[in-house]
């Protein structure tokens, strides 16, 4: 019973979620600034306001990163600090843009960006081609299993529109790419500052003849892995209405499809039952996807609480009080085996106690070094947990929201970590 | 066996109900502030979906400084009244009446929202506060988590913000703290208007084209009201104007538009060379920070 618009059909327009990481100097911000002005997504008093704040600076013509970096700190300090989230659309696609700072607490950041992103953007600086923190970045995208990879070599007007230039740089990247389990990357040559390739064809490149950058975000598939994945559900709340009866579980499809007639089994408890329902506030569906938030209802009457998740009877997440998996601490304050916090996990928080700490990722030369003896701010790392309740979980590298988890500090109620099921990661070679 | 992908409006609406749900699981006494305006009734709208066919588990809360449109006050009320909802609301006045408050030199009410809004979160031991702000907005709230800490006194630190990832919200808080929740984050003003249009919202007849009397101040068209004007040798004029926001009438311009229906509006907006704030809010133009700095003093 969805009511339409009689005026004009919705048109229907995908959403892309994706992200931004590059290194200090590569121009990620002109980038970010020159998408959203060729998209005309900045609006005049926008503009103005980056004139006027350009002008006070002393600048000479209006930097673009103002429209960025929004908070006082980071203006007065001319460096972008937090994870900013930006939104442009186009005829045929909605973007968010997760814009992630490279210096400061970069794992914090590129990690937050990734988290969410379907597809990532990696700059690089034409003159200096993969550098250290391009390693870093992309090994931390390679861990939060970013579906798509794009690689813009940017500044390609300081090198003359050098072929050669693009050709070496592509090649040694799509290496590290393999190296880090990427099964294809797309490479674009641009000049954010000039506009080459990121809205506009360019007439330097003749000898290019892949998609802009703004082509390729409007044309990639936005299915995400896990809708062919086994069907998960967490149980966020129950929805009863007493007037009808009415009893259902409400929750977010986190993968899979969900039907009426399907055989579920309710976890961590083991019940199995059959989907009698999947409502909406508009009505029934016939089926469900991944990112679908609804309310399903079962044949049965079993005790099932927040927390709780409905999984596909056929192929089920294992139920386990012991995980090994990998952290990306994102605090000042170390961690240290044997410590007490609190692990969210879907729509369930329980009590974790860290076991043994294992290797540690090397970010600078990708690859894994000894276990170290606590983590700190921006490490990755192996770990083994304890839970004091069991958790259905998959493997992060199969199914991303039924594998990841944070960890929680109990006297302050931060977060401390980012949590993956298993290692992610696999380095070859 | 693979199902279509979610349309963008589909995206953003299963969003903002997973997090209405996440918040009715973790906390004890949330409360949705609404105003009238369409931001926040685009949220009541989508928290009756979250839960139907059960009613929404929380009550509303109105920060009225006084200066309102009637049109809006009756909208309001009626839309309470007919989705059976609760609401409480914190008249400004009454902070003023008590001297809590004084009236500002130049009659705008719209930081004055900041004291009783967080007198009342105290007082009703709210530990959950549902806003309809979005990032597109302004730079300050594109920093802004979807569940953000406030502390004791209702401040904001955007350089203490929790890393916000996948989608595990973490709401934990201490005694005395709350959390600003924001489902709407992620989207667009256009969102808005098309998702308004999708599901046939209503809203208060102000946002669309009227004929009203009106006097230009600092570049806007603002209304005759208790908020003082026109002064000086500014001078009541008929034109046919909309809003594109509501809020305090001394800070609130109408825009100059013959859009009566929301195809127009849409039409309007998406051809539009200035944001929404920036076009209407005189609050937002006090200086280069202005919205970083009421936020973090409690404001929305």
């Amino acid at each position: 019973m969805k009511t339409q618009s009689t005026a004009r059909p919705c048109k229907q327009v995908a959403l892309l979620r994706f992200a931004t990481a590059g290194s200090v100097d590569d121009g990620k911000s002109t980038l970010v600034g020159r998408l959203l002005y060729d998209t005309k997504s900045v609006l005049a008093d926008q503009i103005e306001a980056v004139q006027r704040a350009s002008v006070d600076r002393g600048l000479a013509t209006p930097d673009l990163s103002l429209l960025v970096d929004g908070l006082r700190a980071e203006r007065e300090q001319g460096i972008t600090i937090d994870v900013a989230y930006r939104y442009f659309s186009t005829p045929t696609r909605e973007f968010v843009l997760a814009d992630t700072p490279g210096h400061v607490q970069y794992t914090r950041n590129t990690v937050t960006g990734a988290s969410t992103a379907e597809l990532a953007v990696l700059l690089v600086d034409a003159r200096h081609g993969v550098v250290e923190q391009t390693r870093r970045h992309a090994a931390v995208l390679a861990l939060l299993r970013v579906p798509r990879l794009v690689l813009c070599i940017n500044k390609i007007d300081l090198v003359g529109y050098d072929e050669a230039v693009l050709t070496a740089i592509g090649k040694d990247f799509a290496e590290l790419a393999r190296s880090l389990g990427f099964e294809s990357v797309v490479t674009i040559p641009v000049s954010a500052l000039v506009g080459d390739n990121v809205v506009e064809r360019s007439a330097h490149t003749p000898w290019y003849d892949g998609p802009t950058l703004l082509g390729h975000l409007e044309s990639v598939p936005v299915t995400p892995p896990e809708a062919d994945a086994p069907f998960r559900m967490p149980v966020q709340y129950v929805i009863r209405e007493h007037a009808s009866d009415y009893r259902g579980y409400a929750g977010q499809v986190a993968s899979g499809t969900v039907r009426p007639g399907d055989e579920v089994v309710v976890l961590p408890g083991g019940t199995r039952t059959t989907v009698t329902g999947v409502d909406t506030a508009d009505g029934p569906l016939e089926q469900a996807g991944a990112g679908r938030s609804v309310t399903i209802r079962l044949a049965d009457d079993i005790d099932i609480a927040r927390g709780d998740v409905l999984a596909a009877a056929g192929t089920p997440p294992r139920v386990t009080n012991e995980l090994d998996a990998t952290l990306c601490w994102l605090s000042d304050k170390a961690l240290r085996p044997g410590a007490r916090l609190l692990l969210k996990h879907g729509a369930r928080t329980t009590q974790v106690i860290v076991g043994v700490l294992g290797d540690r990722l090397d970010t600078d030369t990708v690859s894994w070094a000894d276990a170290p003896e606590q983590l700190a701010i921006n490490d990755i790392a192996r770990v083994s947990l304890r839970t004091a309740d069991p958790l259905p979980v998959d493997d992060y590298a199969d199914i991303r929201a039924t594998g990841s988890f944070l960890l929680i500090d109990p006297p302050t109620g931060n977060t401390l970590a980012a949590g993956l099921v298993g290692t992610p990661l696999t380095l070859a070679g | 066996m693979t199902t279509p992908v979610l349309d963008a409006l589909d995206a953003l609406e299963s969003e903002a109900i997973h997090i209405f749900r996440e918040v009715a699981g973790e906390f004890d006494r949330p409360v949705i502030l609404f105003s009238g305006g369409k931001d926040s009734t685009l949220l009541v709208h989508l928290a009756v979906k979250a839960f139907a066919p059960a009613p929404v588990p929380f009550p509303l809360l109105h920060v009225d400084t006084g200066h309102n449109y009637a049109e809006v006050i009756e909208f309001r009320d009626r839309i309470v009244a007919e989705k059976g909802l609760r609401l409480e609301v914190a008249h400004v006045q009454d902070w003023i009446d008590d001297g809590r408050l004084t009236e500002r030199p130049d009659g705008t009410r719209n930081p004055l929202q900041t004291v009783p809004l967080l007198d009342t979160i105290v007082e009703k031991r709210h530990d959950a506060v549902f806003g309809g702000g979005r990032r597109d907005e302004e730079r300050a709230r594109a920093k802004e988590r979807i569940m953000s800490l406030r502390d004791g006194f209702g401040r904001w630190d955007p350089r203490s913000q929790r890393p916000e990832l996948w989608n595990l919200y973490n709401g934990r808080h201490a005694p005395g703290e709350h959390v600003r929740v924001f489902p709407i984050s992620n989207w667009t003003e256009l969102d808005v208007w098309r998702y308004i249009q999708r599901e046939r919202i209503e809203l208060p007849s102000i946002y669309y084209s009227h004929r009203r009397e009106v006097f230009r101040r600092d570049g806007m068209w603002l209304a005759e009201g208790p908020w003082g004007g026109p002064r000086g040798t500014e001078v009541l004029e008929e034109r046919t104007v909309r809003y594109r926001t509501v809020g305090d009438g001394s800070c609130t311009g109408a825009v100059e538009s013959t859009a009566t229906t929301l195809d127009e509006i849409i039409a309007e907006v998406t051809a539009s060379r200035l944001t929404e704030r920036g076009a209407t809010r005189a609050d937002d133009r006090l200086s280069e920070a202005a919205m970083e700095d009421r936020k973090r003093e409690g404001y929305f």
